[in-house]
C-alpha cells in the first residue's frame, strides 16, 4: 500500500526543496481557498489566534500586500515590518533581529531580503516557519506557484507544455523558482535572452538555452517575459534599454511564432515598451492580473499548510 | 633556547633536504641539532618516538594573526599556540592587520611582540603604503625591521605598472614578492566560484578567469623584470597550467597552494555555509585534481594554509555578507597527510611542501635535520585519528568547514629552537 500523501514542509524556502507532489498539493490547496476572495464577507477563521510577521528587507508592493491580504482574510494577525523601520538601521543584525521576533512567539515569518539563503540561515535561529518572499537572486517560491496555478487553470496541464522564459534569467529570482517549477511539473523551459543575462550552467536547472527570442517562443504555450532590473547598473548587461526593447522585448508581431492561443505572463512590475509591449501586456492571452488574483490564493495555502506541520517534528 | 638535551629516539627521521629516510636518534643541545654522544649525559631529556615521523619543523608561509588591531580574532600568541598544535615552528603572517604592516615601526612590533610566540614569525609587509595600491611601502626599512617578503594578500595591486616597479624595487632589497592573483572586476561582489553551485543558490560567482588572468600577469612581470615572485593560494586549474609552463621555461615563479583546494569543492558551500567561504573560493572537482596534480609533479612548491581566523559575527550571517576565509593550521597536517595515505605524494614530498621549501622561499632557517640546523623539530604520529572538535581549537577563530570531521595524523610533539612548544 503506498502511504498517503502528507505534507511535511516547515519552512518554504524554495521549488527546489518541494516534489511533485507537493506542488500539486499546493496548488489544489489554493484552488480551494481561491473562491474566499470572491465572497462578499472575504474572511475565514481558520487562521485566527496566530501571528503572522511580514519582514521585508527590499521594497515590494505585490508581493508584502498579497502575503497581507492571505493572512488576513483567513484571520491571522499580521505585522509588516521593512529595513527602514527595523532595528537593521540601527545596526542589528539579521539573526539578533530574527531572534527578538522569535521571542515574541510569531508562527509565521514571512521574509524578503536581498541576499540569497537569507530565509535558510533564519531557519537555524527562529522555531517560526519561513516562507521565503524572495531571496537576493535565488528564489522567489510564491511567484512561481502562483504562476503554475495560473497556467494550469488556463491549459489545464502543465505536462507536456512548452513554456519560454524572455529575459535576465541570471538575476531573477522569479526565472529560477519557475524553471524548476515548471520543469518538475513536467513542462519543457525554454529561455532566451543576450549572455549577459544567462546564468553559468543554466542546463543545470533544467531549462534549455535558445539562440534567439524568436526559437525560444516558437510553438510555445506560455510566454513569460522577466522585468529589466533598471537598479543592476553596475555590470555592463545591456547597452541600452532602446536595444533591449527592439531585440528582446515581446511584441505582437513576435508572438505570431507562438501557439494562437498562448498565454502571456509577466510577474510585474512591467516596464512596459521595454520587455514587453503594452499591446501584448494587455492583449488576447494576457494573463497578468490572473497572476495576481492567484498570488492571494497561493499565499493562503501556503500559510495554511505551513501552519499546520508547525510543532510537529520533522 | 635549553642548554638541556632533548634526545628523540628510534624515530622515522625524514629530511627533505638530504632525501633521507631512516630510523635513529635524533640529538637537539642548546637549541641547535647536533650528533650523538657517547655516554648519554644523564640530565638528558629521552623521548620515545618510535613508530613516529621526526621531521623539520613544518613551515607555513601564509598565515593571517590579525595582529595588531582584530585581536579579537586572533593574537600572535593564539595564532601561534595553534600552529604549533598543528606541527609548525614557523609561520609568515600577513600584512592587512590595522594598522596595514607597511612601516618598519610596525614590523618592529609584531617581531617584539612574537619574542615569546610558539613559533617563530616572519612578517610580510605590504607592497604599497595602507595597501592601497599608490605608493610603494619603504621595502630598504621593511627589510632592515625583519620584513621576509612583500605581498597585497587581502587588497590586490591592480596596476601592472605599480606591480612591476613593486617587483624590480623590492628586488634590489632582496624581498620576494608574495602575490594575491585577482582581477578584482571580475570577482565583484562575488561570493563563491561561478559555476553550477553558485547557479543554484542564486550567488554570485567567481570565475577562475579572475585568478588565471592576474597569475599570467605576475609571471609575465617576473620575465620582465627577472625578479622572483611567488602565487599565494593557487585555485584552479587554469593557474596552475600558467604556473607550469612558466617555471618550464625558467621563470622565476614559486607558488602555494591550500589544504582547501586539495581537499574540498564548492559543493562544500552546500546550503550557504559560510565556513566554506574564502576566496579565491573553493572550485570544481577538475580544480582539485589538477591542484593535486600540480603538488605531485612539482608545479607547487609549498601548502599553506592562508589561516584566516574570524569571529562567529563576520561568519553567522547573510552568505554574501560573510567574511572570506578559514582557519587551516590545526587542519593542514592531517589533511596533507591524506595526499599521502592517498599515494599522490611521496612522505618527503609532503615535507618538502611543507617545510623545506617555504624555507628556501622565504630565505629562513630550517627545513633540515642535518646537525647544526637550529632545532625546530615536528614529532608526527600519521596513525593517530582524532575529531577536530570546536572546543580543541588553539586559534581564536572557530571558523573551519573540517570541525567535526574524522582526521588521521597529527603533531605529538613540536620543538621550536630546542623548546617544546607543542606536545600530546
Amino acid at each position: 500500500m503506498k502511504d498517503p500523501y502528507l505534507f511535511q514542509h516547515r519552512n518554504i524556502l524554495g521549488i527546489e526543496q518541494l516534489s511533485q507532489a507537493d506542488i500539486f498539493y499546493i496548488l489544489e490547496t489554493a484552488r480551494s481557498f481561491r473562491e474566499i476572495s470572491t465572497r462578499a464577507i472575504k474572511k475565514v477563521p481558520t487562521l485566527k489566534g496566530k501571528t503572522i510577521i511580514n519582514f521585508f528587507f527590499e521594497p515590494s508592493t505585490r508581493t508584502r500586500l498579497s502575503f497581507e491580504i492571505a493572512a488576513k482574510r483567513m484571520s491571522a494577525d499580521t505585522f509588516n515590518i521593512t529595513a527602514s523601520t527595523s532595528s537593521v538601521q540601527k545596526g542589528e543584525t539579521l539573526i539578533d533581529t530574527a531572534k527578538n521576533l522569535e521571542a515574541m512567539n510569531p508562527d509565521i515569518i514571512i521574509i524578503r531580503h536581498g541576499s540569497s539563503g537569507a530565509p535558510a540561515l533564519l531557519t537555524r535561529f527562529v522555531k517560526a516557519g519561513i516562507i521565503n518572499a524572495g531571496d537576493g537572486t535565488h528564489e522567489h517560491p510564491s511567484q512561481a506557484l502562483l504562476d503554475m496555478m495560473t497556467v494550469r487553470d488556463n491549459k489545464k496541464n502543465i505536462e507536456g507544455l512548452k513554456i519560454a522564459i524572455i529575459g535576465d534569467i541570471a538575476h531573477s529570482r522569479v526565472a529560477h523558482s519557475n524553471i524548476l517549477g515548471f520543469t518538475k511539473m513536467g513542462a519543457a523551459v525554454r529561455v532566451a535572452g543576450p549572455a549577459t543575462f544567462i546564468p553559468p550552467h543554466l542546463d543545470s536547472l533544467g531549462a534549455v538555452l535558445c539562440t534567439s527570442v524568436e526559437e525560444a517562443i516558437t510553438d510555445a504555450d506560455v510566454v513569460m517575459a522577466l522585468r529589466i532590473q533598471k537598479e543592476r547598473q553596475d555590470d555592463p548587461l545591456i547597452p541600452s534599454l532602446r536595444e533591449y526593447a527592439r531585440f528582446y522585448g515581446i511584441n505582437k508581431s513576435l508572438l505570431t511564432h507562438a501557439k494562437p492561443d498562448a498565454l502571456i505572463m509577466h510577474p510585474g512590475p512591467i516596464n512596459r515598451g521595454v520587455e514587453m509591449n503594452p499591446d501584448v501586456a494587455d492583449g488576447d492571452g494576457s494573463v497578468i492580473l490572473e497572476q495576481v488574483t492567484n498570488g492571494v490564493a497561493i499565499r493562503m495555502a501556503l500559510l495554511y499548510l505551513i501552519m499546520g506541520t508547525q510543532g510537529v517534528s520533522s | 633556547m635549553s642548554d638541556t638535551i632533548i634526545i628523540l629516539q628510534s624515530g622515522r627521521l625524514l629530511d627533505p633536504v638530504t632525501k633521507t629516510d631512516e630510523t635513529g636518534d635524533l640529538w637537539i643541545k642548546d637549541g641547535v641539532l647536533v650528533s650523538a654522544e657517547q655516554p648519554i649525559p644523564e640530565t638528558a631529556q629521552l623521548i620515545d618516538v618510535q613508530g613516529k615521523w621526526v621531521v623539520p619543523g613544518l613551515i607555513d608561509m601564509h598565515v593571517h594573526l590579525r595582529e595588531p588591531g582584530e585581536e579579537y580574532k586572533e593574537t600572535i600568541e593564539s595564532g601561534t599556540r595553534a600552529a604549533a598544535a598543528g606541527g609548525f615552528t614557523a609561520v609568515a603572517c600577513m600584512p592587512n592587520t590595522k594598522p596595514v604592516n607597511d612601516e618598519a615601526s610596525v614590523t618592529r612590533f609584531l617581531l617584539d611582540d612574537a619574542r615569546n610566540a610558539s613559533t617563530r614569525v616572519y612578517p610580510v609587509a605590504a607592497i604599497s603604503k595602507g595597501s592601497s595600491g599608490k605608493d610603494l611601502a619603504e621595502y630598504g626599512e621593511l627589510k632592515e625591521a625583519g620584513a621576509v617578503a612583500v605581498s597585497d594578500d587581502g587588497f590586490p595591486v591592480l596596476d601592472s605598472q605599480f606591480m612591476r616597479r613593486a617587483m624590480e624595487y623590492a628586488g634590489s632589497h632582496g624581498l620576494l614578492v608574495i602575490s594575491h592573483s585577482e582581477e578584482m572586476a571580475l570577482s565583484k561582489n562575488g561570493c563563491m566560484n561561478e559555476g553550477i553551485v553558485s547557479t543554484r543558490l542564486g550567488l554570485r560567482g567567481i570565475p577562475a578567469a579572475a585568478e588565471a588572468i592576474m597569475v599570467y600577469r605576475e609571471i609575465a612581470l617576473a620575465e620582465l623584470t627577472g625578479q622572483r615572485t611567488h602565487i599565494a593560494h593557487v585555485s584552479t586549474l587554469a593557474s596552475t597550467d600558467l604556473i607550469r609552463q612558466a617555471k618550464a621555461r625558467g621563470v622565476r615563479v614559486t607558488a602555494e597552494t591550500t589544504p582547501h583546494y586539495f581537499t574540498l569543492t564548492e559543493e562544500a558551500v552546500g546550503e550557504y555555509e559560510t565556513n566554506a567561504k574564502m576566496n579565491p573560493p573553493l572550485r570544481t572537482k577538475e580544480d582539485k585534481q589538477a591542484i593535486r596534480k600540480g603538488l605531485q609533479d612539482g608545479t607547487f612548491d609549498c601548502i599553506a594554509t592562508d589561516h584566516a581566523p574570524h569571529s562567529v559575527l563576520e561568519k553567522e550571517c547573510e552568505f554574501d555578507l560573510a567574511a572570506n576565509g578559514i582557519i587551516g593550521l590545526e587542519t593542514s597536517l592531517p589533511l596533507t597527510l591524506n595526499l599521502v595515505r592517498e599515494g599522490v605524494i611521496a612522505p618527503l614530498r609532503m615535507l618538502e611542501l611543507m617545510s623545506s621549501a617555504p624555507a628556501a622561499i622565504l630565505q629562513v632557517p630550517g627545513g633540515s635535520l642535518v646537525e647544526g640546523n637550529i632545532a625546530d623539530v615536528t614529532v608526527i604520529d600519521p596513525q593517530m585519528e582524532f575529531v577536530f572538535r570546536e572546543d580543541t581549537i588553539f586559534s581564536k577563530g572557530k571558523n573551519s568547514p573540517f570541525i567535526n570531521r574524522r582526521l588521521q595524523g597529527r603533531a605529538v610533539l613540536t620543538i621550536m629552537g630546542g623548546r617544546i612548544t607543542h606536545q600530546i
